[in-house]
């Protein structure tokens, strides 16, 4: 080492050490202060415009009549379809990582591969789903496209989630499971999959909550269109709460900033019902393994 | 003794019983196969993560193949002027890459030096207490929709900003860059905490035993023998900053530019992707191609970026024990 570890100064290095203490402590308190703002911004915004009838009215171009009721209904098909399709392919894929695949390089490759796509971003989802949903598959600017693209997009995180659930199971169950001349899948299928599953649908919960608060990619497959009424099938078009917010974000007059705000506290809202959910269900069935 | 002798004598028949509803042994041959058919569907599941990396890179270079073939790499990595919605075209992709770079420098200048104090408070300083209730109150900023972001920007970072700077846009690089920045801080904090949490004990102690202070006992030996998790946990935040998209598109503007300035419009990649899909092209044309041949470069940098982090974490990993 080139300077002297030792300096005798120690009223000075206390003093450089507290100076430094502080600096990490003001670090923390912009961070928590920047959510606390604008947690305090957004509500100061909408909360007037909250009620009964911004939940109940149809989107207008006359703010005072402007509502979500198309946006949310479209959030909660997009969510249920996205959360139908992602579910069952991510614990799947989780299963075979986890319990399956053999220690190959081809396994490594699998898993590289999703690390890698969870690091993709969201927009470029969008363009795969606007070429080989919207127009390959010939779905159209349909919910069904979009809540495939937010699939594909959750998937990787889906089975990260997942795989950790899956890992977390004693050996000594399983062993125990065999023990008794049961198969691998009735291993899994009885007792494996029973003890993970708080696990993996809080994981599953917490990915769809990102999937729910995504707006690029469903801009992208088009989904930006003026629609006033909720879909009615999978293969209608749709709007949803993000993209609404976008909208009237991204219009100059200040009536529909605020109109922006109150979508945002209902977003917002669904977003902690779906956290308190996921960490209810942690809560109440994590066992003593 | 007693209490035993009656438990037994009580669970014998219930033993005797059983045989009423045994387990039906399939023949071994069919359960092989239904094992072995399950093994396969599993693996199918797993094999649309692949699909879906394939169909990102053959979607993105099929598509854009047509626009390399008209204008040429060299004009599309080199020219200064990104204007092809415009009727005098332009095809140089090196503005909106300036604007994403950007916006990526200016949210590093938040998020990197916030998420690593934060890191450092949270691993040396915070009690147990503390750090289990500010932890998840940092990560719900990594929650929070990227739209409300941009909403956030225009309506209250901007304004603001005008007030410090008068010549400020109403769209600028700036306060996209400060909202992205405050989105990535929890990537920073947390992982760069991961990775300080994770330096033994001793070390600390025996910097300690030396007589140093804890700032140098954190600064001198904790900070160094994390780099590796520290350096990755960066490489990522400014990875998800390149990708973002919703707040940059409402905050940042529609002006591809080559600028240094913050208080500018800019365009990034990702906000132009938005604007042509927004916009009327129409598909087929060399207009509308041009999203594919922005999204493939999009795509390259930040899986290169994502790379590089997880070479980083493998290969300078300081092993304990």
């Amino acid at each position: 080492m080139s300077e002297a570890f030792f300096d005798p100064r120690k009223k000075q290095r206390e003093r450089r050490g507290r100076i430094f203490r502080w600096l990490c402590l003001s670090a923390v308190w912009f961070a928590a202060g920047s959510l606390v703002i604008l947690l305090v911004k957004v509500t100061a915004d909408g909360m007037p415009w909250l009620s009964w009838d911004f939940l109940r009215n149809d989107p207008s171009r006359i703010p005072a009549r402007a509502g979500i009721r198309s946006a949310i209904l479209g959030t909660l098909w997009m969510m249920a379809l996205t959360a139908f399709t992602s579910f069952p392919l991510g614990v799947g894929a989780a299963i075979y990582l986890e319990e399956y695949a053999p220690r190959h390089w081809s396994t490594r490759l699998l898993q590289t591969n999703i690390a890698n796509l969870a690091g993709v971003p969201s927009i470029v989802y969008g363009i795969l789903g606007l070429t080989v949903f919207v127009r390959a598959f010939a779905l159209g600017r349909s919910v069904l496209a979009g809540a495939l693209t937010l699939s594909l997009l959750v998937l990787p995180v889906v089975i990260i989630a997942a795989q950790e659930a899956i890992r977390a199971v004693p050996r000594s169950l399983r062993e125990a499971s065999y023990g008794l001349g049961a198969t691998r899948w009735q291993t899994i299928r009885h007792h494996v999959l029973p003890v993970a599953l708080p696990g993996i649908l809080t994981g599953t919960i917490l990915s769809l909550s990102r999937a729910i608060g995504e707006t690029a990619p469903l801009i992208m497959i088009g989904a930006l269109t003026f629609i006033a009424f909720p879909p009615r099938s999978p293969m209608d078009p749709f709007t949803v709460l993000p993209i609404q917010i976008f909208n009237w974000a991204a219009k100059p007059q200040a009536e529909f900033h605020e109109l922006a705000a109150g979508a945002i506290i209902v977003l917002l809202v669904i977003l902690l019902l779906m956290n308190a959910t996921a960490i209810l269900l942690r809560n109440r069935y994590r066992r003593e393994l | 003794m007693n209490d035993g002798a009656a438990l037994g004598a009580d669970s014998a028949p219930a033993l005797a019983a059983a045989p009423g509803r045994t387990l039906t042994l399939k023949s071994n041959a069919r359960r092989r196969m239904s094992e072995s058919s399950i093994g396969a569907v599993l693996l199918l599941c797993g094999l649309v993560s692949i699909l879906t990396t394939v169909g990102i890179v053959v979607v993105l270079i099929t598509e854009s193949i047509g626009f390399f073939r008209e204008v040429g790499l060299v004009e599309f990595v080199t020219g200064t002027r990104w204007a092809p919605l415009f009727r005098d075209q332009a095809f140089g992709i090196l503005p909106l890459l300036n604007g994403t770079l950007l916006i990526a420098a200016g949210s590093s200048l938040v998020a990197l030096p916030v998420g690593l104090l934060s890191a450092i408070y949270l691993s040396e300083y915070a009690t147990p207490r503390v750090r289990q209730i500010v932890k998840p109150v940092l990560e719900v900023l990594a929650g929070i929709p990227t739209v409300v972001y941009g909403y956030f920007a225009l309506t209250f970072v901007t304004p603001i900003l005008r007030v410090f700077f008068p010549g400020t846009g109403i769209f600028n690089a700036a306060s996209g860059a400060i909202v992205v920045g405050i989105m990535i801080i929890p990537m920073v904090s947390s992982l760069s905490e991961d990775a300080l949490s994770a330096v033994p004990r001793a070390l600390r102690e025996a910097a300690y035993g030396l007589g140093a202070t804890k700032f140098e006992v954190a600064t001198r030996v904790v900070v160094p023998a994390a780099l590796s998790g520290i350096v990755a946990s960066f490489i990522l935040a400014i990875s998800r900053a390149v990708g973002e998209t919703m707040a940059v598109t409402l905050a940042a503007g529609a002006t591809p530019r080559m600028t240094l300035s913050f208080l500018e419009s800019i365009q990034t990649m990702t906000a132009y992707i938005v604007q042509v899909s927004l916009g009327e092209t129409p598909h087929g044309t060399l207009e509308y191609s041009t999203i594919f041949a922005v999204g493939l470069s999009l795509f390259v940098i930040t899986l290169s970026m994502n790379l590089i982090s997880q070479r980083v974490t493998r290969r300078f990993r300081e092993e304990y024990e």
